[in-house]
C-alpha cells in the first residue's frame, strides 16, 4: 500500500504540498472504506444467502428462492427490513451498554480486514505483527458478548453471554498455539510473509509441510469454529435452549450486526486458514508484466480457498449436533490444548532435525491428502448411485429451483 | 401466576475465599423453543447445574374430559384428537375400544385391521417428530426436517385415507369412518420400502454421532424400578429394560395375529435407563411399526368397516378401562357411563403425565443442556400432560 | 403368577376383614370397594406381599356421583411381576371428600393426587405437596364436578363471550 502511494505521489498523480503521512492515511482509510462497504458487508450478507442455499439442499428444501435469482437478493431484503424495523429496548436494561454491545463486536470483526490480504499487492496494511494483530483483536467480541449478555437484564442471556466468554477465551489458547508452527516456520508474523514463504502448488503449502502442521491445521480449523460461536459449538446462541443467547433481547438492526459479524467471521476463519496453512494466493506463474491480470488471479485463488472453508463451516453446522458446556471446556483444555503444545514442540523438533524440511514427507501427505479426498468423492458417488439419484436430481444442487421428487 | 407455590430459600453458601454465591431461579417460561409444547419448567440452578427443575402445568388445559360429560359418546371422538394430538389416531382408537366394551359391540375385522394399520402409520407419524425434535433439541438441525420431509409423505397418505392431516377423527364407535382407498395399499407399501432405507441413514446421520451420544448417554439415567414406581410407560418403560408392550402383553384389537418384536433398551452406548436408550427405541420401533404395516396389508379381509352402532348411543351403565399402546406408550381409558347419552365420566391417563412428574426427581445435578434432552428423550407433548 | 380378583380378595380379606369388601363386576374391571381410612394400608399390604406384588398404580380417577352422595377414587393396581390387575374403589363422602394418601406406596400418585384434588377437591390426607396441578392457584371450586358454577370473571377477564353470530 505504501509503494503504491510512494509511486503515485512520485508520477504526480497526487499533490506533494500536502505531508506523505497525509496521504497514506487517507489512502488507507480510503481503502479501508471500499474494503469494509464493497467486499465486508456484501460477503456478510452473501455468506447468509449461500448457508441458506446450501443448508437447504442439505434438509432436503430449497431456501430462499423469491427475492432475485435464485434468492439471491435476499440479504439485501433482510438488510433492508431490519433497518426498518422498531427500535426496541428492554425497559430494565442497561441501556447503554445494550446499545454499545452490537458495535463491540463488530469492531472486533472488521478491524481483522486491516491485515486480511486479497491479493499480493492489495492489503490494507501489511504489518509486521499480523497474525498477532488478528487474535488479539478478535478477543473484542468476547468483551461485546459479555456486554450484551449481561445489559439485557435476561437470565438467559447472561447465560449465553458468560457460556460465549468462557468459550472463546478458552479456544484462545488452542488457536495460539497452533499459530506457532508456522510462525517458526517462517520467522515472521507478518501476513503477506507467510505466505510468501509458501508456494502454489499443495507439497509446498504449511498444511503439508510436516505432520504436525497437519494436526495443528485441524486443531486451528476446530479453535476458529469455537471462536466463531458456530456449531457444534455454538451454546452462547444455542437456539433450543437459549432462544438466542446473548442476542435474545435484541431486534432490528443491532441483532443484525451481531450476526452480520458471526457469518463475516467465518470467511476471516477461512482467510486466515489460507494464509496460515494453504499458501493464500500464490500462483504458479510470475506474471511480473501484467500486475491486474496477476493481482485478479491472486485474488481469484485466495477467495476461492478462503471461501472453501466458509463452506466447510456451514457443512459442518447443519450436521453436527451441539456439544454441551463442560464437554467444551473438556474439550479444550483436556484435549486440544496439549495437542496444540504438541504441535508447536513437534515442529520445532522437525525444524532443527532438518532445517529445510523433507520433501518426501511433503509429497507423502499432499498425496495421502489427495487419497482421502478420492476416497471421499468415491463414497459420495456410492451413496447417490444407492439412493437410486440421477445425475440431473442431484439433491445438493445449491442452484436447484424445485424440489427433488422421490 | 408468577412464583406462587415455588417459594424455595435461596441458598447462600460461602467456599473457603468468603466469596458468597446464589442459586440463580431461572424460568424456563411457558414459551420456548424446546419444552415440547407449553410447559413451564422452574428451575433453580447454581451456574449451569441445575439443582431442581419443578414442572408447573396446566398452560393447555382445555378441559376436555369435562367436555366429554357434554357432548356425548360420538361426538366427543373429535376431541379425543385433540387430546395428543401428534398421535391423534390412538385417542380416537382408545375412546372407540371403551365405548364398544361398555355396550358390547364388536368390530369388524376389516374395521380392526384398518384400525391397526392407522395406529401404526401414526405411531411412525409420532415418532418422526420426537427424534426429529430431539435431535433439534441437541443442535443438529438437518435430522428434524428429514424427518419433517418423511412426515410430510405421511401426511399425504393420512390426508387420502381421513381427510385430514393431524387431528384425524378417523375411527368411530364400531369401526372406522372410511375403507382404505383405492390404491392407497400401494402408496403406503411404496413409502414403506423408502422409509425403511431412511432409518438406516437417519442412524449413520445422528443415531451414533459422537457429539449426539456424549450428550445422551448416562444422562438421566431411570432405573427399572424407579420407572415402575412412577409409571413410565412404552419407549421410557421399555428404554429402562422393561419388556412391557400392550400390544404383546395385554393384546387388543387384531395384534395377536401380527408377529413383531418388542425393542428394549440394552444401555449400549451408556447405562441402562439413560437417554439413549429411550432414543435408540423410539428408532428401532419406527421398524417394528412398518413390519406390522406390511403384514397387516396383506392380511386385511374384506368386509365391513363399521358395525351397526346407533346414532342415540346409549351403553348400559357401568364402567370400564381400557388400554392400548400408543406412541408415548400405554395409555388407559377409564370410562364411566350412567346408562344415558352422555358418559359420566372418562378418564384418560397418559404416558407423558408420569414422564413429566419424574423430572423432578430426574434433574438433580443435570445441567440446563440436559433438561432440554431429557424432556425430549421422554417423548413429553403438553396437550397429552394438561388435556 | 398371576390371580383373579376373587383370590386377591381372599388374600385382603384375610388381613383387612371386610373393609375390603367382595369383588363386583366382572373380567378385568371387577372391583374391590375399600374404607377410606384403610387405603394406605391396604395399599403397602398389596405392594409389599410377594404373591401379590402390585408394584404400579396405572391410574387414579375420581368421579363425582352427586346422586350417590359420594365422590368415587377408582385405583387400577398393576403388578409387572406377576403381570395381574386389580380395581379397588374409595367412596369419600361428597361434602368433605378426605381419603389418605397413598403418594408414598407409589409415586405415580403423587401427581394423579394432585390433580384429583385440583378438579375434584377430594384432599388427601399426608401428602406431600397437595395443590393444584391444571387450573390457576387461585381458582375457586373444583371444575370437574357435576355442580360446578363457572365463576363470569377471572381477575377481570371475562369467561363468557357474545355469540359471534349476533349482528
Amino acid at each position: 500500500m505504501q509503494e503504491l502511494v510512494d509511486s503515485l505521489i512520485a508520477s504526480g498523480l497526487l499533490p506533494d504540498t500536502v505531508p506523505a503521512w497525509a496521504h497514506y492515511l487517507a489512502a488507507m482509510l480510503l481503502f479501508g472504506g471500499i474494503v469494509v462497504f464493497g467486499f465486508v458487508l456484501p460477503i456478510a450478507g452473501i455468506t447468509t444467502w449461500v448457508e441458506r442455499r446450501v443448508m437447504g439442499r442439505m434438509q432436503s428444501r430449497i431456501g430462499p428462492n423469491r427475492v432475485g435469482p435464485a434468492g439471491f437478493l435476499q440479504w439485501l431484503a433482510d438488510g433492508i427490513k431490519n433497518l426498518l424495523k422498531e427500535d426496541i429496548v428492554p425497559r430494565a436494561a442497561d441501556v447503554p451498554l445494550f446499545k454499545l454491545a452490537p458495535y463491540v463486536v463488530i469492531v472486533g470483526f472488521v478491524a481483522t480486514f486491516v491485515v486480511l490480504p486479497f491479493s499480493g499487492d492489495l492489503i490494507i496494511a501489511d504489518m509486521n505483527v499480523g497474525i498477532l494483530y488478528v487474535t488479539s483483536v478478535t478477543a473484542l467480541v468476547v468483551v461485546g458478548i459479555l456486554m450484551a449478555g449481561w445489559a439485557s437484564n435476561n437470565k438467559w442471556s447472561l447465560l449465553g453471554g458468560i457460556r460465549s466468554a468462557a468459550q472463546i477465551v478458552s479456544y484462545e489458547i488452542p488457536a495460539g498455539l497452533s499459530i506457532f508452527p508456522i510462525v517458526a516456520l517462517t520467522g515472521t508474523l507478518s501476513m503477506q510473509g507467510i505466505i510468501r514463504a509458501q508456494g502454489p502448488h499443495p507439497w509446498q503449502w504449511f498444511l503439508f509441510d510436516n505432520p504436525f502442521t497437519l494436526c495443528a491445521f485441524v486443531v486451528f480449523f476446530v479453535s476458529a469454529l469455537a471462536e466463531g460461536n458456530r456449531t457444534p459449538f455454538d451454546l452462547p446462541e444455542a437456539e433450543s435452549e437459549l432462544v438466542a443467547g446473548f442476542a435474545t433481547e435484541y431486534s432490528g438492526m443491532r441483532n443484525l450486526l451481531f450476526f452480520m459479524a458471526e457469518w463475516g467471521n467465518l470467511y476471516v476463519i477461512g482467510a486466515i486458514v489460507t494464509t496460515l496453512f494453504l499458501g493464500g494466493w500464490q500462483i504458479p506463474w510470475a506474471l511480473d508484466g501484467q500486475p491486474v491480470l496477476r493481482n485478479v488471479l491472486q485474488f481469484g485463488v485466495f477467495f476461492a480457498k478462503a471461501y472453501f472453508f466458509v463452506f466447510l463451516a456451514i457443512w459442518l453446522r447443519w450436521t453436527l449436533p451441539r456439544v454441551r458446556v463442560d464437554q467444551m471446556m473438556t474439550m479444550c483444555w483436556k484435549y486440544l490444548v496439549p495437542i496444540a503444545l504438541v504441535n508447536l514442540l513437534g515442529t520445532a523438533v522437525w525444524m532443527l532435525v532438518f532445517p529445510e524440511g523433507v520433501p518426501a514427507v511433503r509429497w507423502l501427505l499432499t498425496l495421502g491428502a489427495g487419497v482421502a479426498l478420492l476416497a471421499f468423492f468415491w463414497r459420495v458417488r456410492h451413496h447417490v448411485v444407492a439412493a437410486g439419484y440421477g445425475l440431473k436430481q442431484l439433491s445438493f444442487n445449491p442452484l436447484a429451483t424445485r424440489r427433488v421428487e422421490w | 401466576m408468577g412464583l406462587a407455590g415455588f417459594e424455595v430459600e435461596i441458598e447462600r453458601s460461602r467456599n473457603g475465599g468468603g466469596v458468597v454465591t446464589e442459586d440463580m431461579t431461572l424460568n424456563m417460561g411457558p414459551q420456548h423453543p424446546s419444552t415440547h409444547g407449553v410447559l413451564r419448567f422452574v428451575v433453580r440452578a447454581d451456574g449451569e447445574v441445575m439443582k431442581s427443575a419443578v414442572p408447573d402445568v396446566g398452560y393447555l388445559h382445555r378441559s376436555i374430559e369435562k367436555i366429554a360429560e357434554k357432548v356425548g359418546w360420538h361426538g366427543f371422538i373429535p376431541y379425543t384428537d385433540r387430546v395428543d394430538y401428534v398421535a391423534a389416531m390412538f385417542c380416537n382408537h382408545g375412546w372407540a375400544m371403551a365405548a364398544e366394551k361398555l355396550a358390547g359391540i364388536e368390530v369388524p375385522k376389516r374395521a380392526e385391521y384398518c384400525r391397526v394399520i392407522a395406529d401404526e402409520l401414526c405411531r411412525l407419524h409420532s415418532h418422526l417428530l420426537s427424534v426429529g425434535s430431539m435431535a433439534m433439541d441437541i443442535g443438529a438441525f438437518t435430522p428434524f426436517t428429514h424427518a419433517i420431509r418423511e412426515r410430510e409423505y405421511l401426511n399425504d397418505l393420512f390426508e387420502e385415507l381421513c381427510g385430514a392431516r393431524l387431528t384425524f377423527h378417523y375411527m368411530r364407535i364400531g369401526g372406522v369412518g372410511w375403507d382404505l382407498p383405492p390404491g392407497w395399499a400401494e402408496k403406503v407399501l411404496a413409502f414403506l420400502d423408502r422409509f425403511e432405507a431412511m432409518i438406516d441413514e437417519y442412524n449413520r446421520l445422528i443415531s451414533y454421532n459422537k457429539i449426539f451420544v456424549e450428550r445422551l448417554a448416562n444422562v438421566a439415567v431411570i432405573t427399572a424400578a424407579e420407572a415402575i414406581d412412577y409409571n413410565l410407560v412404552g419407549p421410557n418403560l421399555r428404554g429402562s429394560g422393561v419388556r412391557y408392550d400392550v400390544r404383546k402383553d395385554d393384546p387388543y384389537s387384531v395384534y395377536p395375529e401380527l408377529d413383531f418384536e418388542v425393542p428394549v433398551g440394552r444401555g449400549e452406548m451408556g447405562t441402562l435407563g439413560d437417554s439413549f436408550d429411550r432414543y435408540i427405541v423410539r428408532m428401532e420401533e419406527m421398524k417394528q411399526s412398518c413390519r406390522i404395516i406390511r403384514q397387516a396389508l396383506r392380511q386385511i379381509p374384506k368386509g365391513p368397516v363399521i358395525a351397526k352402532v346407533p346414532r342415540n348411543f346409549k351403553p348400559p351403565a357401568g364402567d370400564c378401562y381400557v388400554r392400548l399402546e400408543s406412541a408415548r406408550g400405554d395409555m388407559g381409558w377409564y370410562v364411566v357411563s350412567d346408562g344415558t347419552a352422555f358418559p359420566h365420566r372418562c378418564k384418560i391417563r397418559t404416558g407423558s403425565f408420569s414422564g413429566i412428574s419424574i423430572i423432578e426427581h430426574v434433574s438433580r445435578d443435570l445441567m440446563i443442556a440436559d433438561l432440554v434432552a431429557v424432556i425430549a428423550s421422554l417423548d413429553l407433548v403438553a396437550p397429552e400432560i394438561d388435556r | 403368577m398371576p390371580l383373579d380378583a376373587a383370590r386377591i380378595h381372599a388374600r385382603l380379606a384375610e388381613r383387612f376383614g371386610d373393609a375390603v369388601s367382595a369383588p363386583a363386576g366382572q373380567g378385568r374391571d371387577a372391583w374391590l370397594e375399600v374404607r377410606p381410612e384403610r387405603i394406605a394400608d391396604v395399599a403397602v399390604f398389596l405392594r409389599d406381599e410377594p404373591d401379590l406384588a402390585f408394584d404400579c398404580l396405572s391410574n387414579l380417577s375420581g368421579v363425582d356421583y352427586p346422586k350417590q352422595g359420594h365422590i368415587q377414587v377408582v385405583y387400577h393396581l398393576f403388578s409387572y411381576r406377576h403381570r395381574h390387575w386389580i380395581v379397588l374403589k374409595v367412596n369419600a363422602l361428597r361434602d368433605d371428600p378426605v381419603v389418605p394418601t397413598v403418594s408414598g406406596v407409589w409415586s405415580h400418585a403423587n401427581w394423579q393426587e394432585r390433580e384429583c384434588f385440583d378438579l375434584l377437591g377430594v384432599r388427601f390426607t399426608g401428602h406431600p405437596d397437595l395443590r393444584r396441578l391444571l387450573m390457576p392457584e387461585d381458582w375457586p371450586g373444583h371444575p370437574l364436578r357435576k355442580d360446578f358454577v363457572e365463576p363470569q370473571e377471572y381477575h377481570g377477564i371475562s369467561t363468557s363471550r357474545e355469540s359471534l353470530l349476533k349482528v
